[in-house]
Formats: structure tokens, sequence, C-alpha cells
């Protein structure tokens, strides 16, 4: 087995006087999917935060691969191979799908202009691997569905990331069947060896897709469970606070 | 969700209105000054070629106004920012000569869009606001400069390049406007920086969270059209042979519409560069007729504000489509 693609190890974040993350600690191997659970404001969104290079710790260090980091910014973690879907996509609404998965990032031909070609080879051949079933690598994404959409910036992240992919809530906005594909998409990252950290409220969401998970409340780390040594009931305790890690 | 449910409607509205809505209006005021006007010279070549060159320093500063307005922000002072540099442009040639005169010319439209895009990007103001406030003030800086009075520009070499000259049997103004589209074209379409502005004026949080500098590409944009601005009071001065502060002092509502005809959303994310020659071209085969018709100065006026409301309208129907 290898060792872990991220390793935090007592993550503090404190804003002011407030603490918003204290003593955190967790690894996430490759190819394995850890859900991030908690109640509103418990601290999720801050602790990805700090893992894409948005927010430096107030303590605490961060390893990818074994090897300390700092990330100064969100470009230096891009650059370390961590991706981020964000909750509200980040996708440029009028623009084509492929000028969106290149964002950015665009290659160029020889002359120094847009290689629109690749970009849409691989973004046809990328979409066709994920099943992401959009019209056209062509089509604006004011043209495609929440689904689509959401398909469309996990591949974004899928395409750049070579260690880590974070995810803010990627269902929170989607109907079923919407949500039974993007979870799809999800598990099938796990093919190509990435850690995948997701955020969601949907408890039924995190028992079909992770491998393990992590609950915060208040900041605090209540306890990492392997999903199938666990039930919702004992999470939901967790996170209400009615058990202690 | 299918593929199928999906592609069809987008599909259907995707041939829209908007997209040709310049052609179409452009053939549709061709044809009907063509017949209205077919016995008032509206046809000749001399009045068709005279409308092109009338309308060379709108087109180029409309160029400006697209990449400006596809990054979601707006430029109101290129109108006086075209008189301060034909002024510049006039008084130092009369002292130092042509090449002084143009690196003052286009230096004088470069300073102010930088102080317009400063004030934009990093102290992050509004366009609107900063550019208003430019415009007032570079209006007021361009009437104190000269004493309200008109310069001559004398230069021979001058007046050719930027006005009335010719090369290969084609007139210098027709050179810059189909070198200056074609340039733009391709940093707009084929370029990174391109790719950048449509994206900054799409979601600029996304273009951000994507590594894209919106600031740079902000201050990028309103300094490129104080350029171009520059280069359209240079034309003005080459072509009249003489500078003047009334230069560009109307030409904002004419290049705002022929952007927005063109296919360039008002709200950014969206440009056409050559959308916005043929909708400069409309609008001024529009004054010509317009002229040609007999109409008075009022009576245009009140005709392209209709021109520039529908123009607008479909603008942003396409946008909350
Ligand atoms: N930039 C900031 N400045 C000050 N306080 C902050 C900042 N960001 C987050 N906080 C605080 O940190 C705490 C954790 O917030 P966070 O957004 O991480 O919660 P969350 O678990 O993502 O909640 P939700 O489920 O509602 O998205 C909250 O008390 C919040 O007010
Ligand atoms: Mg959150």
């Amino acid at each position: 087995m290898t060792g872990p693609v991220l390793e935090l190890s007592g993550i503090r974040k404190t804003f002011g006087g407030v603490t918003a993350i204290e003593d955190f600690s967790l690894e996430i191997f490759p190819g394995e999917i850890v859900a991030l659970v908690g109640d509103n404001g418990a601290g999720k969104s801050t602790l990805i935060k700090i893992v894409s290079g948005v927010h430096p710790p107030s303590a605490g260090s961060i390893a990818l691969d074994g090897q300390p980091v700092v990330m100064s910014n969100a470009t230096m973690a891009r650059m370390l191979g961590i991706e981020v879907v964000y909750q509200d996509l980040a996708l440029a609404d009028q623009q084509a799908v492929y000028m969106n998965l290149f964002l950015g990032r665009e290659p160029l031909t020889a002359l120094g202009l847009l290689d629109r070609r690749r970009m849409i080879a691989e973004t046809e051949k990328l979409v066709k691997e994920l099943d992401v079933r959009i019209p056209s690598a062509h089509a604006a994404i004011r043209d495609l569905s929440g689904g689509q959409r959401q398909g469309v910036a996990i591949a974004r992240a899928t395409h750049w990331a070579s260690k880590l992919i974070l995810l803010d809530e990627p269902t929170a906005a989607l109907g079923v069947a919407e949500t039974a594909r993007v979870e799809e998409i999800v598990r099938s990252l796990k093919k190509r060896n990435i850690g995948v950290l997701i955020i969601s409220h949907s408890l039924d969401q995190v028992f079909r897709l992770s491998d393990r998970i992590c609950v915060l409340r208040r900041g605090k780390q209540i306890g990492v469970r392997d999903t199938k040594a666990t039930d919702k009931n004992e999470i939901i305790a967790m996170i209400t606070g009615l058990k202690q890690g | 969700m299918s593929n199928a449910d999906l592609a069809a409607p987008s599909l259907l509205s995707r041939i829209n209105l908007q997209r040709y809505v310049v052609y179409i209006g452009f053939l549709a005021i061709f044809l009907f000054f063509a017949i209205v006007l077919r016995d008032s010279g509206f046809l000749t070549v001399r009045n068709l070629s005279n409308i092109v060159l009338q309308t060379a320093p709108v087109t180029i500063m409309a160029i400006g106004l697209v990449f400006v307005m596809s990054a979601g922000e707006i430029d109101l002072s290129i109108g006086s920012i075209v008189a301060v540099s034909a002024l510049a442009a006039a008084v130092t040639i009369g002292q130092y000569g042509m090449v002084a005169g143009i690196i003052a010319g286009l230096g004088a439209g470069f300073v102010i869009g930088l102080i317009n895009g400063f004030l934009v990007a990093y102290v992050k103001l509004p366009s609107f606001l900063v550019t208003l406030a430019t415009l007032g003030l570079f209006a007021g800086v361009s009437r104190s400069m000269t004493d309200l009075r008109s310069i001559p520009v004398t230069d021979s070499l001058f007046t050719g390049i930027f006005g009335s000259g010719s090369l290969f049997g084609i007139p210098s103004l027709i050179w810059w406007t189909v070198i200056a589209i074609a340039i733009a074209h391709i940093v707009f379409r084929e370029t990174r920086f391109g790719a950048h502005v449509l994206a900054t004026g799409d979601n600029a949080r996304a273009a951000a969270v994507c590594g894209i500098s919106v600031p740079r590409i902000r201050l990028a944009v309103l300094t490129l059209s104080g350029v171009i601005a520059g280069l359209a009071g240079l034309l003005y001065a080459g072509r009249l042979q003489a500078a003047k502060y009334t230069l560009g002092e109307t030409d904002l509502m004419t290049v705002i519409a022929a952007v927005i005809v063109g296919g360039t959303l008002l709200n950014g994310g969206k440009g056409s560069i050559v959308g916005a020659l043929v909708g400069s071209l409309m609008m001024g085969m529009l004054n010509n007729g317009l002229i040609l018709m007999g109409l008075s100065v009022s009576d245009q006026m009140i005709v392209r504000g209709f021109i520039i409301l529908a123009a607008v309208a479909v603008s942003l129907r396409e946008k909350n489509r």
C-alpha cells in the first residue's frame, strides 16, 4: 500500500478571535473518497480553503505525497495537483465547455495562438471517459442542465488534478437523477488514483460514496469512521454532539 | 437527462436573431436606401467609399469598446480621449514633427486609459462612474489646452498617412480600418488574452479561481481602449488636417450602438470585432442615408436613438434567455 496523498496534522485556523478549526488531522489515500460532514458552520468549507491554498492555516502542517508543503495561494495548490469543485461551480456561462475546461491554462499553438483543436479533442476524450453526457464540447455552459454543469466542473478538476480533488456540496442543487449521475462520476475518480474529499449534507449520499467519514462539530474533529463499520445513527450522534469520538 | 432533450431546444435557439441581426440590419438598411435614394446618389462608388472613410474613426473606437464591454466594463471617455489626443498630436507636430506628434497623440490616450484602468482595476470603482468622470475631466482639458482654438495640421506626410493619402490605390483610412480589424479579431478570438477578457466579463470569480488576474485584464482593456481612441484622434486630425476640442464629442453613442448592434453584450462575456465593424458601417450608412433623405439633424438623432434602443433590447433579451 502506498502512503497517503494528503496528510493534515494539527491544523488550526482562527479568524481574529474566532476559532474555526482546531487540531484537525486527516490522511487521504490515492483512490480514496473521504466524506467531510458536520452541521452548518462546523468548519468544512474553511478546511477545504486551507487545503486549496486560499487560507493559510494558523497552525499545523500539510504534506502531499509525504512532502511538507506551504501553499501561499490557490494557484500554488493547483500547481501541486489539487483541484477544487466550488459550490457555485466557477464556470463561465457563455463560454464553450472546452474553453471552461482549459480556462486560465489554455494550450497554445507554435504561433502562440489558442490551440482550439487540442482543447476540443481533449475535452471530448475526457467527457467520454467520465461519461459526462453533454451535447458537445462546443456547447455553452448556460445551455446545459445543472447536472451537466456539475459534470463539466468535475471534469475540469479531474483533468488538472494529479493528486487531490475537493468537492464542496456537489449535488446540493440537483434532482435525484442528476445526483445519481454526479455520484457515478465521483465514484469513477477512484480508478484514476486521485484522492477525493467531499463535503455533503446528505448522509445517504455519504454512505453511498465514501470509504471513510470524518465528522466536524464547531471546528472540533469528532472522529473518523470507516463507512462500512459505522451507521447513520452513529454519524448523526457525532454530528449533533450526542456522542463524542 | 438524455442528450436529445437537452440538445434540441438549445440548438433551435442557437440560430438566433441576435447573432445575425447586424448582417440582416445592414442589408435591410442598405436595400432601403438603395431603393428610396436611387436618384440621390446613394449608390455611387464615391458616396459608398465616403461612408467607409467617414466611419473609420468610429470603427477604430468600436474595436477598443468590444474589448472593454466583453470584459464587463464600459468606457464613456473615448470621445474626450479623441479630442485630447488629436490636439496633443497637432500641437506637437507643429513644434517637433510627425513622429513626436504620433507619440504624443497615442501617449495621451495611453495615459488616460491607464488612469481609467487603474481606478477600475485597483481602486475598484465602477468603470461607468470612472469613465463618466474622465469624460468630463478631459473634455475640460481639451477645451483649455488650446483655448477652444482649432490647431491646423500641415505636415503632409502625417495627413497622408492618417487622412487623405493612399497606398496601392487604396485610401489610407481603409488600410487602417482593415489592419486594425484584422489584428483585433485575431487577438480577441485566438489568443489567451482574448479568452481571458471574455471569461472575466462572463464570470469574474470563475476567472479568478482559474488563475486569471482579473484586475490586470480590467487594466489592460481600459488602457487598450485609451490607446485606440488616441489612434482615432490621429485619424480625425489627419483627415480634417486640424484638431479641435469638438472632435469625437458626439461619437460615443454611435460607437456604443455599433458595438451592441454588432453582437457584443452590454454585460460582458460575449463580443465580436467583425460584428462591430459591420455595426459601425451600418451606423455610417444610416447617417449618410438620412442626410441624403433630407432629415434634419434632430430627426437623425431621433432615428439613431430608436435603432440603439432596438439593439439594446435584442442584446439583453439574448443575455436573459
Ligand atoms: N473569512 C472568515 N472570516 C471570519 N470567520 C469565518 C471566515 N470563514 C469562515 N468563518 C467562520 O468559521 C466557521 C466555519 O465556517 P465554514 O464556512 O467553514 O462552515 P461550513 O461547515 O462550511 O458550514 P456550511 O455547512 O454552512 O457550509 C463559521 O463560524 C464561520 O463564521
Ligand atoms: Mg460550507
